[in-house]
């Protein structure tokens, strides 16, 4: 009796369920709560207070009143409208936006699916948000909605190199892809974060940041919601319980491309002020869910850094979000790639030995050796040797 | 069934019904929304087969380059909205006719084909000697330790135990290649004037 | 039923089959362009096919993969370009308007 209760509940279906149950929860319980925190930021921001009447003095349960009335409001479908694509386009931003988070570690152990390309496909996952994007405007059969739909996407994937680019500088750092690894060696103390570990990668945080902002079409890139120019963009024809979808994929790309960030550079779930995971001395389940706390907590505030953002600075022009991209801010990341790789070589030239390994869990006590001295340490053929001696 | 086979057959039939769709669908967008379910499905079965590497190459190049490439042609190219340039049915009949002369072909050939006598295959199931973008890696710089595992995959102990192409420089020609066709399509691209002179 | 080679060949014939019909069929030039598409996807599931189950190119299949998607993006953008340029020259993208060589 109680095998077969055991059995079902490891069995890999049951896990997958309950794991993609408990991740779409966090996507839709973080919506909420993302979507009250930018109109009290906003409020406080432009001095006034934000929602104050709907439960209670600070306005907790506004998101609720705002799900129900979307929920109450008619499915309009425009006449011109095709469609088939319409309806298709919410579904595909909601999946780009959801793949995500089925890689990113939330604590050590705590990921649903642990791939040792987890970067990558993350990378992946998030430019296929895109296509959905284009879809609702082509598919709102207004011209305004189309060209802002375009612009948006060519916002978006011109966004997605520098994005890109500064994903592989922890990757060549660390050596490795899965982030469950780059996290790992990010323990101790918060000077052994990735943000702390080069000049290069230090500035490579914030034009990630950027461009994770950008691509997200959040301020000041946010022309796809540009009231007084294309009436709302891409979004225009979408109303009601169409729009909470678009919304709700554009606030679990920004916390999954934030929490890329905090992985990558900000340590992960290291509380940075604790010698070594906090599972080393609470044990898995207590440490995982301190771990998994400090790993939300820092999501949402770069989260919240991103609304700060929005309601302080002033929209840009597509033509200069285009040259922010392609003028400065990809030569900037290839510079900060370029600088990362030769960063151990330029220490080791003028002060061989300094840069000494960095010993924790997860990482071996010499370090391994490396590929470029194995292969010149392969013998050669012996008639080499023999004509070269 | 177990898993694997279910996954196997849902993604390998949405695969299929999808490029089916593409060359059924009248409308030039809806071909191309098929094409987007085609290429994540073909992206899928690299998943299946243990190329996780690849799959998410696929997603990246395919599905969120070449397809938006396409749909901005697509965009660029439009001829009012929703028309649809109507192919006449004797050329559809040549054309499934072709098809389906060449997929019983292929398929007789598939099927006639014992593979295991041509050379021993060995399904390669264990997790431990998964393929992954490390190996990957190595073998573009000609370190193939497909005969030895290392004690972990951390120390990289390459072995050659069998003489392996590099195919580093392959990889730089294509990288440079790519860099010099988007170049040059993009020159051809660019908005011309309206008068027609000799470029 | 294991799933074997055969079953991942099938749907790479498919595929590839599937690209020449629309080849053959579609008068829109993009149209000719997905079917190329579509066939070098079947091709790429053929090489991992045999990467996944013949032990010698388990490593190769990835690498002609990798190598074929590359190209296959190249081509894509060309094709484009073309296409726009013919829209530019005739106003249409219909392949059957494409006459100025005939005869």
């Amino acid at each position: 009796m109680w095998d077969s209760i055991v059995a079902f509940i490891t069995h890999p279906v049951t896990v997958a369920v309950i794991a993609a149950a408990l991740l779409m929860g966090l996507m839709l319980v973080q919506a909420i709560i993302f979507v009250w925190l930018e109109r009290k930021v906003a409020g406080r921001i432009q001095d006034r207070l934000g929602p104050t009447r709907v439960g209670g003095k600070f306005g907790w349960l506004q998101t609720l009143a705002d799900g129900i009335k979307l929920l109450c409001k008619e499915d309009f479908i425009p006449a011109a409208a095709d469609q088939f694509l319409f309806r298709l386009a919410a579904y595909l931003v909601i999946i780009g936006s959801f793949l995500p988070f089925l890689a990113m570690p939330f604590g050590l152990g705590v990921v649903a699916l642990d791939m040792n390309i987890a970067a990558f496909y993350i990378l992946a996952v998030l430019s296929t948000e895109v296509f959905g994007v284009i879809l609702a405007g082509y598919g709102s059969g207004s011209k305004w909605a189309l060209f802002g739909a375009m612009r948006e996407a060519a916002q978006m994937v011109s966004y997605e190199v520098p994005r890109a680019l500064c994903v592989i500088i922890p990757i060549v750092a660390t050596g490795t892809m899965s982030l469950t690894l780059i996290v790992q060696q990010q323990e101790g103390f918060f000077w052994n974060w990735l943000i702390f570990l080069n000049p290069f990668t230090f500035l490579a945080f914030w034009v990630l940041f950027v461009s994770v902002t950008a691509s997200c079409k959040r301020a000041p890139f946010d022309l796809a919601e540009a009231e007084s120019e294309l009436v709302a963009g891409f979004h225009t024809e979408f109303s009601g319980f169409r729009w909470l979808l678009l919304f709700m994929g554009e606030y679990g790309s920004m916390f999954i491309t934030s929490a890329l960030c905090v992985v990558l550079f900000l340590g992960g779930w290291h509380t940075g002020v604790l010698p070594h995971d906090p599972t080393h001395y609470l044990g898995p389940i207590l440490g995982n869910i301190v771990n998994v706390v400090v790993f939300l907590v820092k999501g949402w505030l770069l989260v919240f850094v991103m609304m700060w953002v929005r309601w302080t600075l002033p929209r840009l022009r597509i033509d200069q979000v285009m040259m922010t991209c392609l003028k400065y801010l990809i030569p900037i990341s290839a510079f900060l790639l370029l600088g990362t790789c030769l960063y151990p070589l330029l220490w080791n030239t003028l002060a061989p030995g300094r840069l000494q390994w960095r010993e924790g869990p997860g990482i071996p006590a010499a370090p391994p050796p490396s590929v470029g001295v194995k292969l010149t340490q392969l013998t050669p053929p012996a008639e080499l040797t023999a004509s070269v001696k | 069934m177990d898993l694997a086979e279910f996954f196997f057959w849902t993604v390998a039939s949405l695969t299929c019904l999808s490029a089916l769709m593409v060359a059924a669908a009248q409308n030039i967008v809806r071909a191309a929304v098929w094409l987007l379910f085609t290429l994540a499905g073909v992206s899928g079965l690299y998943f299946l087969l243990g190329a996780d590497f690849l799959g998410a190459v696929q997603l990246i190049v395919y599905v969120g380059g070449v397809l938006i490439l396409v749909i901005f042609g697509v965009m660029l190219t439009a001829q009012g909205p929703f028309t649809s340039i109507k192919t006449p049915a004797g050329e559809w009949a040549f054309s499934l006719v072709v098809g389906f002369l060449l997929f019983s072909l292929l398929l007789a050939c598939i099927l006639s084909t014992s593979f295991e006598t041509l050379r021993p295959t060995k399904v390669v199931d264990d997790p431990a000697r998964a393929r992954s973008a490390t190996d990957l890696g190595l073998v573009l710089l000609g370190v193939d330790d497909a005969k030895v595992a290392g004690p972990s995959k951390l120390t990289m102990v390459p072995q050659r135990k069998r003489e392996s192409m590099s195919y580093l420089f392959p990889f730089e020609i294509v990288s440079v290649h790519l860099v010099v066709v988007l170049i040059g399509a993009a020159y051809l691209a660019r908005a011309k004037r309206r008068r027609k002179e000799q470029a | 039923m294991n799933i074997g080679l055969t079953h991942y060949l099938i749907v790479g014939a498919l595929l590839f089959v599937t690209g020449v019909v629309c080849m053959a069929s579609k008068r829109n030039a993009i149209g000719v362009l997905m079917g190329v598409e579509l066939v070098l996807n079947g091709a790429n599931l053929n090489f991992l096919d045999f990467a996944r189950f013949n032990e010698t190119f388990a490593m190769e299949g990835m690498v002609f993969t990798l190598f074929v998607i590359v190209m296959a993006a190249a081509e894509a953008a060309i094709a484009l370009a073309i296409v726009l340029n013919f829209y530019n020259n005739h106003v249409s993208v219909d392949v059957d308007a494409a006459e100025e060589l005939k005869g």
